[in-house]
């Protein structure tokens, strides 16, 4: 019988946080400047410039450690990992190694064998290299230093994962909790949320451990499923033909779907870290992290717990409008100002979710109020407007956050509850369509939806479609 | 001489700090260091049993800045620095992995 191996799998997940400036410099961190505009001595590696952390990386780290089951270090530091390559302007980058600021925590996952716990050996801050970019033209590369000292956080897991489901859970687990604190949006195809795979594999039963290989490169959950797949297989080869699972890192290529080792930098895996000592200690009192901790949101576990109790709506529902913080709020909020929970839920997972995918944004991105939202509600409930004209309104509203009674004032889209106009419209319509008539009356039910559509029509939209149909019913 | 560093050694430290060394800047080199460590050995003629390592020489603390942008942009000057320019950017070696 052939053997039986299993996957051991660990994860370094790197986060770009969402502070306003770099770690140890007051440039700007936003996306997308002109190269090196967004620098300055500090960031560049200029000899005499003193690097001063931003307190903002620190509660962002803490917050994350706290909500990850972590034990803040009371007292850590930063340390110099000492390596040369042009994207590092330093010829260090400034990270944690001895005393990281958090430490054994763990996160539940929900694997094909239930629930189960990932251990997370560590979280450390760290700062992010400048980009490289090669020039065909001239043989040469050309770096932009603006993304060199974003803040970064590096959450190591413990080796806990067997399957590509579990990283994935794993990781959409990280994401969520990183999303709830607003420390990062975590968007793998942008790189705000990077994740190494370190993978070995064992016979089945196997108390050591096999010898483990880095991915890099996997920048979608589909591309690190498979990667994850196309090690094992890779692995398992190699063993099943007598040689040995070499330590290395390897870059996984998703086009061609298989990867291939890096050219070790001259084994220079020998970083000599040392204690930085540009940057002072840092003394983590009571206060501090019971700070941190006040500020902590309601994560999702608990609101879908909440939920189910507060809200009439169902478990799918609630599934759903958790997934994303911004989502949640708007929920609340719109419920908050008097609209019917399952309607506002209705808004939601249906045009809401319609647009986000048809535009392809996020839900993070959702931009009206709830405010609004409420009044649209609002104008429905009161007969003000119909179904369609109020998708009409949503749509825009999606779009610019306009106030929908406004909008519906404006434009002229209140629905007509003049049944007199109501009547006479019908019956002209009614004059007009006379083998529809005959038709409904020799029995054709559809016959009918026609003529709703044609005083629908004839009434711009603004009636009352259940109106219309008993007006037609009562005179045909 | 208490330390005698090895050419395996020198070599090693050589790719590390991406130095070319020729044969007589080589044993110059493993001299120097043997002295070095030398000097430093005396330390561990000291019993520092139960003295946490120490990781800076100031009695300071929690050092913070604000998250608040205070740069603006100064890509010129830092520019002046770079061997080569070309599009905003600092020209290096071709370099890829």
């Amino acid at each position: 019988m052939a053997k039986q191996y299993e996957t051991v799998i660990g994860l370094e997940v790197h986060v770009e946080l969402a502070t306003r400036t770099k770690i140890f410099c007051g440039c700007s961190t936003a996306f997308g400047g002109e190269p090196n505009t967004h620098t300055c001595p500090v960031c560049t590696g200029m000899p005499g410039s003193l690097p001063v952390l931003n307190r903002q990386v620190l509660e962002y780290a803490v917050a994350v450690g706290l909500a990850t089951n972590c034990t803040i270090s009371r007292y850590c530091k930063f340390d110099r990992k000492n390596y040369f390559y042009p994207d590092n302007p330093q010829n260090y980058q400034i990270s944690q190694l001895y005393l990281p600021i958090c430490q054994k925590g763990r996160v539940e996952i929900d694997s094909e064998d239930g629930k189960k716990f990932v251990g997370i050996h560590e979280i450390h801050m760290e700062e992010d290299a400048g980009k490289l970019i090669h020039d065909e033209w001239d043989d040469c590369s050309l770096v932009d230093f603006n993304r060199s000292g974003v803040p970064l956080i590096e959450i190591v897991s413990e080796p806990d994962m067997r399957s590509a489901n579990e990283v994935i859970a794993y990781l959409e687990k990280l994401r969520m909790i990183i999303q709830y604190l607003g420390a990062s949006d975590c968007k793998l195809q942008e790189g705000s949320m990077r994740a190494d795979v370190n993978l070995s594999i064992r016979e089945v039963g196997a108390k050591e451990f096999g010898t483990r290989t880095e991915m890099k490169n996997l920048n979608s959950f589909r591309a690190i499923a498979r990667a994850i797949e196309g090690e094992r297989e890779r692995q398992i080869d190699l063993l099943e033909e007598g040689k040995k699972v070499v330590q290395e890192t390897r870059r996984w290529d998703d086009n061609r779907g298989e990867s291939y080792a890096m050219r070790s930098k001259e084994d220079a895996q020998d970083y000599r870290y040392f204690p930085d000592p540009d940057l002072v200690p840092i003394v983590l009192d009571d206060a501090f992290l019971e700070a941190v901790r006040e500020k902590q949101p309601e994560f999702r576990e608990d609101k879908m717990r909440r939920y189910k109790e507060e809200f009439d709506i169902p478990d799918y529902d609630i599934e759903i409008i958790t997934e994303s913080k911004h989502m949640a709020d708007l929920f609340e909020a719109t419920v908050a100002l008097g609209s019917q929970p399952k309607k506002v839920s209705n808004w939601l997972m249906g045009e809401t979710l319609r647009l986000l995918k048809e535009k392809s944004m996020d839900p993070e991105e959702v931009g009206f109020s709830p405010e609004n939202l409420a009044k649209l509600i609002l104008l429905v409930d009161a007969k003000a407007i119909n179904g369609s004209v109020a998708k009409e309104v949503f749509e825009v509203m999606f779009a610019q956050d306009i106030d929908p009674e406004k909008y519906v004032e404006e434009h002229g889209l209140k629905t007509v509850n003049d049944e007199g106009a109501l009547r006479r419209t019908v019956e002209e319509v009614i004059a007009k369509n006379p083998q529809s008539v005959e038709d409904y009356r020799n029995g054709k039910e559809k016959a009918i939806g026609f003529l709703v559509g044609q005083t629908m029509k004839a009434m711009k939209g603004k009636a009352d479609p259940g109106m219309v149909n008993k007006l037609l019913k009562e005179l045909l | 001489m208490a330390n005698i560093i090895s050419d395996e050694t020198i070599e090693y430290v050589g790719i590390l700090a991406k130095l070319e060394l020729s044969g007589e800047e080589k044993e110059q080199a493993k001299k120097d260091m043997g002295r070095m460590l030398d000097y430093i050995d005396k330390l561990g003629e000291l019993d520092t049993k139960g003295v946490e390592p120490m990781s800076h020489v100031f009695p300071v603390k929690n050092v913070f800045r604000e998250d608040v942008v205070t740069n603006g942009d100064i890509r010129e000057d830092i520019l002046k620095n770079a061997p080569g320019k070309k599009d905003g950017m600092f020209v290096v070696p071709r370099t890829f992995e």
